[in-house]
């Protein structure tokens, strides 16, 4: 396990939980506010299921400050790993931005099933994505 | 009661890439042509509103123009900086404290997509360094969700691009000007699914100044004017769906264009079906295709309809949209980008268009014109502009 990319974007464990905010109106938000705009915030341990919102690839290499690969010193653009990403809703909860792993872009569709994880970034660095729950676990939940 | 404001002077630096002039030397060449078209030296001019997002203030160019001691205010208001300004001037001249005044938006930007700070939209490090802070990314997500709740088609993504380029090639102030057939445009590579390459803008260089009048001062100079029936900049409402956004509210909120288009629409007096040609926010296909009914053009969905159709074509039939090719065929100078709608709709109103021109429904052009910008942290402007 790397590093995380943040230190206080989720919380560890087996069944690790992104992190989100609970406003004092009971809305609940995503990331946790920071300063003075967390003030009357509580952290809320965010749902480790959701359902795909929308979806995109990443199909060129972004310029600073992205730090995955093809951004470090003497890599470029052929260094890159395109990936994909999406929005999740965490039903009664918040809509997330989200990487979205193990799956190919033609798999994705509009509703689908999707779990918290949490997988490596870069040479140092961890970070969070979703990924397809298991269809026959899907079919159960 | 406030004062009638019109435009009386429009001028564009042609947009692109124009090496060896600056951003501000673009901006002063446009003021030039705008004092040209207005007939006026710039002394006349009493007051002046105008920026940039990445080619310096705009204050400046009084180094140029000459030191008359006018208050120049810069707007830095990203994306909506001519719209801004515009609605800065317009407002100087309705209040009837000035009768001539100058709104201003010019850019030079890098080659390649648009790189932003985290902090500098106080979102966390991790969002930009995760590669999950790109516009481009923002405008996929937002067409995705929208061609699949709507039913809009990739071919017709393509089809608005295809007509831009095709506006391009009779655009003098365009920077693309060759067209680019519908199977190229799908057949490109995917930047983000489901935009193509030829389905995005590219930033780029321009500038546009535009002179503004009192209906008094327009008078007396004989002046060729077009009234500026209504302005409305509005930033975003709660729970909308915006560029940056690492979080969405799970209500659905209102959106930016819906209410500045609403209030536009409500100062002029006139609906969406009086409008004769229309610029909307391009910065892909997909978000021409929103905007035409986030601005009340259409129902969401029926944009599959218009485009199969060319209803959004110069002569299609129904609403002209974009007839300068837009973003698409213009590039984005974000500080000169609205203020290029806001002047190609006095083109077409005054019938200068040439070859692009909307011929409007008894010949003479059309009546009013609608122009629309987007941007980043989400805001939109409107202008609604009248041929008397």
């Amino acid at each position: 396990m790397g590093l995380k990319i943040d230190p206080d974007l989720w919380i560890d464990g087996a069944q690790p939980q992104l992190m989100g905010g609970k406003l004092p109106s009971g809305e609940i938000v995503f990331p946790m506010p920071v300063g003075d705009a967390a003030e009357g915030v509580e952290p809320y341990k965010l749902s480790r299921r959701g359902k795909l919102w929308s979806w995109t690839s990443q199909g060129f290499l972004p310029k600073e400050p992205y730090e995955g690969p093809g951004s470090g010193p003497g890599e470029g653009p052929p260094d890159f790993q395109p990936f994909l990403l999406g929005y999740v809703e965490l039903p009664g909860e918040v809509i997330v931005e989200s990487r979205i792993v193990d799956a190919r872009l033609e798999d994705l569709h509009l509703g689908m099933d999707l779990e918290f994880c949490i997988v490596p970034f870069n040479a140092t660095h961890d970070t969070f994505a979703f990924r397809p729950v298991a269809q026959q676990e899907s079919q159960a939940a | 009661m406030s004062e009638n404001v019109y435009i009386i002077g429009a001028g564009i630096h042609p947009f692109g890439r124009t090496d060896g002039r600056s951003g501000r030397e673009q901006g002063v060449y446009a003021v030039r042509e705008a004092l040209g078209d207005a007939g006026l030296d710039w002394p006349d001019i009493e007051c002046a509103y105008g920026g940039s997002a990445a080619a310096g203030n705009a204050d400046i160019m009084v180094n140029e123009l000459g030191l008359t001691s006018l208050p120049f205010t810069n707007v830095a208001n990203g994306c909506a900086t001519g719209g801004s300004a515009l609605a800065a001037s317009q407002q100087a001249i309705a209040s009837g404290m000035y009768d001539l005044a100058l709104a201003v938006g010019f850019d030079k930007h890098p080659r390649g997509a648009f790189n932003a700070k985290p902090s500098d939209y106080g979102l966390p490090e991790w969002y930009g360094q995760t590669g999950m802070m790109l516009t481009t990314q923002f405008f996929a997500l937002k067409i995705q969700r929208y061609m699949q709740l709507h039913g809009i088609s990739r071919t017709t993504l393509g089809r608005v691009a295809e007509k831009a380029f095709r506006n391009g090639t009779i655009t003098p102030h365009a920077w693309r000007r060759s067209p680019v057939d519908l199977e190229t445009i799908m057949n490109a590579p995917m930047i983000n699914d489901p935009l193509t390459k030829y389905m995005f803008c590219s930033p780029a260089e321009g500038a546009v100044a535009l002179i503004l009048a009192s209906e008094k001062k327009m008078k007396e100079l004989g002046a060729d004017g077009v009234k500026i029936r209504s302005v409305a900049v509005k930033t975003r409402p709660p729970n909308s769906f915006e560029v940056f956004q690492a979080g969405v509210s799970i209500e659905e909120g209102g959106k930016p264009t819906v209410l500045a288009s609403k209030a536009a629409f409500e100062k002029a007096g006139v609906g969406p079906e009086d409008i004769g040609v229309a610029q909307l926010q391009d910065t892909e296909s997909g978000a021409e295709i929103m905007h035409m009914a986030e601005n009340g053009f259409c129902k969401d969905g029926d944009q599959e309809e218009w485009l199969a159709n060319g209803w959004t074509e110069i002569g299609g039939g129904k609403l002209p949209v974009n007839t300068d090719g837009g973003c698409l065929a213009c590039g984005e100078p974000v500080g000169a980008s609205g203020l290029r709608q806001v002047y190609e709709n006095v083109q077409q109103l005054r019938q200068r268009g040439g070859e692009r021109q909307v011929t409007g429904q008894n010949g003479k052009g059309p009546r009013f014109g609608y122009s629309h910008v987007y941007g980043a942290p989400g805001l939109s402007a409107v202008a609604i502009l009248e041929r008397e």
